[in-house]
């Protein structure tokens, strides 16, 4: 394995968090729109608060699709053509979430805007579940044969494991919604998101237990790599309990940090346990390598000079969009 | 299951929907982008509230069109590892950069300035404010530009080698890929063409509001500044056309000639086909009427020259390719749709150029004739549809005329998709597609209608000082 391949794993894994830290928040912000937000102005103030943000958010997940063709292509066509049916849920949940805002500020009727909020609800929590479902079950191994083709039953893919899975990281992104909603709203919004939040939490940990410990019987993690694993699941209860912690003590910066950082550490636990691999099969000599999938020498160097002196940029514009809409809205 | 469907023609069906449909929102997005960026600079530089007001409305139509375009896309990055995975493969190393950087360079910064451009009306002076819409719109055009680079390798491979070892492509030299001469004849044409549909669509939907008769200043100076638009850029779409059709006929002569319906070669002087019945299964045109000259005129800007026909070149594919791809290949791209499509995009061509000029004659100052020529306006108002039209027959060119190639030369469509996706995921993808895209484009098309229908009454009775909210009236307040 070369230098460049493996800061090009590091960097797939660093846009996955971008995507997850900040489209985490976007999806648990999609769920209160049918959940937490009971009124229409609440509604239209849920919707406010990722307004000008979402849009871009998401390309942080076309930039890591687009990061993985560019420089492990095997690992792109195995994985997208092997999670064919989840990705096509995944990517009419995507769809119809990304066009329900602009649709459901058009709508004149009530049952109009009705179908959009549930649109952009459903959508929400569907891409978040099948998320974590894909890639627990992906770190768990799955049937690939030599020529790199995974050819999944309904099974491989959907069991307790990956359920579990699903459902932990919807709750993360749930959570993390409500802490974005506590930061960026006044009034009872901000003070429902925080009652809401505090039986959640106790949730979380119970969810956080039982997925530590099929993660312990479903994969190879803590046999291949016990310390750095038990490390990240530590540090994901940590996070929690600090999340939990800004929860009861009312602090909502420390919360809302600690729900992203604890989506970033599951992302991290998972490219930690796949590495030196990129896709695990249940016959393990057809486990696909770093080393084997990558694209040439010439084109990792070629990308790393462009990814490197446009991502500064790109981040400073990005920040600043943020720090310009950072005004709390009221209903 | 079998109902004698195979996952290579449910691929390439999928493939053609999606992209089609994908490119109905791709054109108008950075169509619209430009129209209603020029109409906010004309507002900071006039001072004109009613440029603004222009923009707003427009704006709104942009909006719709865009999000249909971004959620659509999605689809597109995903469907090379999903339906194509052995092209994903045999491609990564060259053609995932240009996606890859087209994220990053373009996604980010048209995403990032569009929700500053839409939530910003209130909050920025109005050249800051105007910068962010013309950052949008440079985005797109990126965007463009990066996604035909992929395209374009695709078409005419460049600055590449075939790794011995691994059978796969590799990239020996990243600027041979970006100066790939089809590149630059193709970016072109999609980026001016994308400015005739962006323009069109305002111009159209103008003359239906003027039918109605409200509003009338307002869709005047609408119509004045789409017309103008749509003139200049239906003459670039005519002339880098007319570029690209002299580099086809050398790049791609096969794609050219079934574009002229020649299955024999044309002989000198070349005539040119208006229209002909071909028989594709026997490989021979039946009668066609015909304009002597012209074809040479096309093909060479001179009075003689031979084209040959798909006859003699399929041989000569035949003779280039057989060793390495097998005496069994078809050569034939399907003619009848190359050659009907480009009688469509020449006719949208020349009747958008008329248009255009009897258009702004009608709309002068001074007089009213735009509005007592109410034929004019129908006219007109059934020209919203057009581009769509011609931008669809100019992808069919391109991409059927790479038959039976997914990368020319290198790798059929037949060895490019994904083995192990099985009839039955890739029907229920095609009939959950269909679905949606019916859905969104019925919405899409009410939307714009409703949009139309209203009018721009809510943004000139609004006070000066009243918050612009782009999600809806003051439903909320910032504290």
């Amino acid at each position: 394995m070369s230098n460049l391949q493996l800061l090009w794993f590091i960097l797939v894994g660093v846009l996955f968090s971008g995507f997850f830290f900040l489209e985490g928040f976007d999806f648990g912000v999609g769920m209160t729109i049918k959940s937490l937000a009971q009124t229409r102005a609440e509604r239209d103030v849920v919707i406010h608060t990722i307004g000008p943000h979402w849009d871009a958010n998401e390309v942080w997940l076309i930039t890591a699709g687009g990061a993985m063709f560019a420089s492990f292509p095997m690992w792109y066509a195995t994985l997208f053509s092997g999670f064919y049916l989840i990705l096509l849920l995944i990517l009419v949940a995507l769809i119809m979430r990304g066009v329900s805002f602009e649709f459901r500020s058009r709508m004149e009727s009530d049952a109009g805007r009705n179908f959009w909020e549930w649109a952009a609800a459903l959508g929400s929590f569907f891409a978040a579940f099948l998320f974590g479902m894909m890639f627990t079950a992906m770190v768990k191994g799955m049937p690939i044969n030599a020529h790199g083709d995974m050819t999944a039953h309904f099974t491989d893919y959907v069991n307790l494991f990956s359920i579990v899975g699903g459902v932990a990281v919807t709750l993360l992104c749930y959570l993390h919604g409500l802490n974005f909603i506590r930061l960026k709203t006044t009034g009872t919004l901000r003070t429902r998101a925080l009652q809401w939040a505090k039986p959640l939490y106790w949730v979380l940990f119970a969810g956080e237990v039982v997925f530590a410990i099929l993660l312990y019987f479903n994969t190879d993690f803590f046999a291949k790599k016990p310390i750095s694993t038990l490390i990240l699941v530590v540090a994901l209860v940590v996070l929690t309990c600090l999340a939990t912690w800004g929860v009861y003590g009312n602090h909502e910066w420390l919360s809302f940090i600690s729900s992203g950082l604890s989506l970033i550490d599951v992302v991290v636990l998972l490219f930690n346990g796949l590495f030196p691999r990129v896709m695990v099969a249940n016959n393990a000599v057809n486990s696909i390598l770093i080393k084997d999938a990558s694209n040439s020498p010439y084109t990792l160097h070629l990308m790393t000079v462009i990814a490197l002196s446009v991502l500064p940029i790109m981040l400073v514009y990005f920040i600043w969009s943020y720090w310009v809409f950072y005004k709390r809205l009221a209903s | 299951m079998n109902l004698g469907l195979s996952i290579l023609s449910l691929a390439r069906f999928q493939f053609a929907m999606t992209t089609v449909f994908h490119f109905f929102f791709v054109p108008l997005s950075i169509g619209l982008a430009l129209v209603v960026a020029i109409m906010e600079t004309v507002y900071v530089v006039k001072k004109d509230v009613l440029y603004k007001h222009m923009a707003q409305f427009w704006g709104r139509i942009f909006l719709l069109s865009f999000a249909v375009g971004v959620v659509t896309g999605i689809i597109q990055e995903f469907q090379f590892g999903m339906n194509w995975s052995d092209y994903s493969r045999f491609m990564g190393d060259i053609f995932g950069a240009p996606l890859a950087i087209e994220a990053l360079v373009a996604f980010f910064m048209e995403s990032t300035f569009i929700g500053l451009w839409m939530f910003g009306w209130d909050r920025f002076n109005a050249k800051l404010h105007c910068a962010f819409i013309w950052l949008t719109s440079i985005g797109t055009m990126i965007s463009a530009m990066w996604i035909l680079a992929a395209n374009s390798f695709m078409q005419n491979p460049v600055g590449f080698m075939i790794n011995a070892k691994t059978g796969r492509a590799q990239m020996t030299s990243f600027s041979a890929v970006i100066k790939n001469p089809q590149l630059w004849n193709e970016l072109p044409h999609v980026l001016f063409g994308a400015f005739v549909t962006g323009s069109f669509v305002v111009a159209g939907m103008a003359a239906f509001a003027l039918l109605k008769g409200k509003n009338v200043n307002f869709f005047r100076k609408s119509l004045k500044v789409s017309l103008i638009v749509g003139l200049v850029a239906t003459i670039g779409v005519v002339a880098v056309g007319d570029v690209q059709t002299r580099y086809i006929i050398k790049e791609q002569p096969m794609k050219f000639a079934a574009t002229e319906g020649l299955y024999k070669d044309s002989g000198s002087p070349a005539a040119w086909s208006v229209v002909s019945s071909m028989d594709t299964k026997n490989h021979k045109t039946n009668w066609s009427i015909e304009v002597p000259y012209v074809l040479d005129i096309l093909s060479y800007h001179k009075l003689s020259g031979n084209v040959k026909g798909q006859n003699t070149l399929n041989k000569e594919f035949h003779a280039k390719y057989d060793k390495k791809f097998g005496k069994n290949m078809n050569y034939y791209v399907p003619t009848k749709t190359l050659f009907w499509s480009f009688r469509v995009m020449t006719i949208a061509g020349g009747l958008f150029a008329l248009i255009a000029i009897i258009g702004l004659f009608f709309n002068r100052a001074g007089t009213n004739l735009i509005l007592s020529q109410r034929w004019f306006l129908w006219v007109l108002g059934i020209c919203t549809f057009l581009p769509f039209a011609a931008n669809t027959a100019g992808w069919l060119i391109t991409e059927l005329g790479r038959y039976p190639w997914v990368v020319y030369g290198l790798l059929t469509i037949a060895d490019a998709v994904s083995p192990n996706v099985s009839v039955a995921s890739l029907l229920i993808s095609n009939i959950v597609y269909f679905c949606v895209f019916s859905g969104l484009g019925v919405v899409m098309i009410v939307l714009s209608r409703r949009a139309l229908h209203h009018g721009p009454d809510d943004l000139l009775q609004a006070t000066d000082d009243a918050p612009y909210d782009p999600y809806g009236k003051g439903a909320f307040s910032h504290e």
